[in-house]
């Protein structure tokens, strides 16, 4: 594996995003253990394109994501695969958090008082970041949360399971196209913290390594083999 | 949860049958009730639904299933907006389970999820787009369209993290029923999937009843 070129630490309740070249990985560090990371996709290049969380699950027959997912967007195509992954199960159904979650769990503040001691919310986050590249609510769609495993039990009820998280834990990105990454570090909104958990997220970024054979992402399942012929096509004259 | 309804389909004030691989688009207003009628059985209704006064708000299958805990939707489930707030409330449901997670067929999608080859099978989002094409005055474009319920669809997740398609735990006569708490648009696509088993791989017509009060 080749060196990170840039790392950068997001405090708990920030927000961020990059344009991902293809060819590129990112690699995402849960500092301090039970941190959660939002993170959004776009096609840069057709912003209508985006992550399609349903598709992105059904294609692989899994309601987590681990090593060896893909990302899938509505298009038939992967923006990135997970190369590695030290927490093994990261949320994609459970969205994000809105002012009134974090005012009623943990108490409103604002930002006159606090200074950048508030509370940021997961919602608002994405759409500061959204908007710098004229993106609004309507191309909101599901997100994952990285580090937060949300099971469900027979009958289909949720809990979020913090017993697995650990300091330093990893996942690695690897970008099978260009993408427009919008990231938060805003609690995951099934947390039952007792104080609103403000847990830096490390970012680091760096060329990845050609494409093996033997290719974890790519070699899943054949569901996947197709998603990377349709990276081909798409790539195809570049 | 199976929940009779308290509805007389003989004094309906809407009926309509949606055919197989055809889309349904209608204002629901407030207090009405819509029932989905599943004629034949297995047959899955991919259902879209937006406020009316501002279709940027828009069914959210996330904030949906966060709110109540549970990825499936039966009577009791409260249909939330991207804004999270109540749409519509199933107030019946003879099939017991619905499915929210599993999105919509697309003729992109089926090329990985099948074959790079079934590109040209029909596939609900191009039912929605077809249906968005046709009416302008709805003010709806392909960025509203999300993620959505699959009625009548089975999808198990298993506590392992697995998510697998599962036969319909429809039959003929089935039905599901929802009271609006906004006006919204309904976007339904009745499924022309036919290769998996959400439709018994044999599209069917649905019925589309709606009451006034």
């Amino acid at each position: 594996m080749n060196e990170y070129q840039y790392s950068t630490e997001i405090p708990g309740g920030g927000h961020w995003s990059f344009r991902m070249r293809r060819g590129t990985q990112l690699r995402l560090t849960d500092l301090h253990g039970g941190g959660n990371a939002g993170m959004l996709f776009y096609n840069p290049e057709n912003l209508l394109e985006r992550y399609n969380a349903p598709d992105t699950l059904k294609c692989q027959h899994t309601f987590r994501l681990s090593r060896g997912n893909c990302l899938y967007s509505d298009m038939g195509r992967i923006f990135a695969s997970i190369i590695e992954d030290d927490h093994g199960w990261h949320d994609t159904v459970c969205g994000n958090t809105r002012y009134s979650h974090i005012a009623e769990k943990w108490g409103a503040r604002d930002y006159q008082h606090h200074r950048n001691g508030w509370f940021q919310n997961g919602h608002d986050a994405f759409l500061v970041e959204m908007e710098k590249y004229g993106l609004n609510r309507q191309d909101l769609a599901a997100n994952v949360n990285w580090f937060s495993k949300v099971a469900t039990d027979k009958e289909g009820n949720l809990y979020l399971d913090d017993t697995t998280a650990r300091a330093g834990d990893r996942v690695v990105l690897r970008f099978e196209m260009d993408t427009l990454v919008i990231l938060h570090s805003c609690p995951h909104p099934l947390s039952q913290a007792d104080s609103y958990p403000a847990l830096p997220i490390q970012v680091e970024l760096g060329l990845a390594a050609p494409i093996a054979s033997d290719d974890v992402c790519r070699n899943w399942c054949e569901e996947n083999q197709r998603g990377f012929q349709n990276n081909a096509l798409y790539h195809l004259g570049t | 949860m199976i929940t009779e309804s308290q509805y007389d389909d003989k004094a309906v004030d809407f009926r309509e049958m949606v055919a197989a691989g055809d889309y349904f688009l209608h204002t629901l207003k407030k207090g009405q009730v819509i029932r989905i009628l599943d004629l034949e059985g297995n047959q899955a209704a991919d259902t879209l639904f937006f406020n009316a006064e501002d279709p940027g708000e828009r069914y959210s299958a996330m904030d949906t299933i966060r709110e109540q805990g549970n990825v499936y939707l039966t009577a009791g489930s409260v249909l939330r907006s991207n804004e999270n707030n109540p749409m519509l409330e199933i107030i019946a449901d003879t099939c017991g389970r619905h499915d929210t997670l599993g999105g919509a067929c697309a003729t992109e999608s089926n090329t990985v999820r099948y074959a790079l080859e079934k590109r040209c099978m029909h596939a609900c989002r191009d039912s929605w787009m077809l249906a968005i094409a046709e009416h302008p005055e709805y003010g709806l474009d392909k960025r509203d369209i999300s993620h959505n319920i699959n009625f009548f669809m089975n999808v198990p997740v298993t506590e392992a993290g697995g998510l697998t398609f599962a036969d319909g735990i429809s039959a003929p006569g089935k039905y599901v029923e929802m009271r609006a708490c906004m006006d919204v648009i309904v976007l339904i696509s009745n499924c022309p999937q036919l290769n998996n088993p959400c439709n018994g791989y044999n599209p069917t017509p649905v019925a589309v009843l709606i009451w006034d009060q």
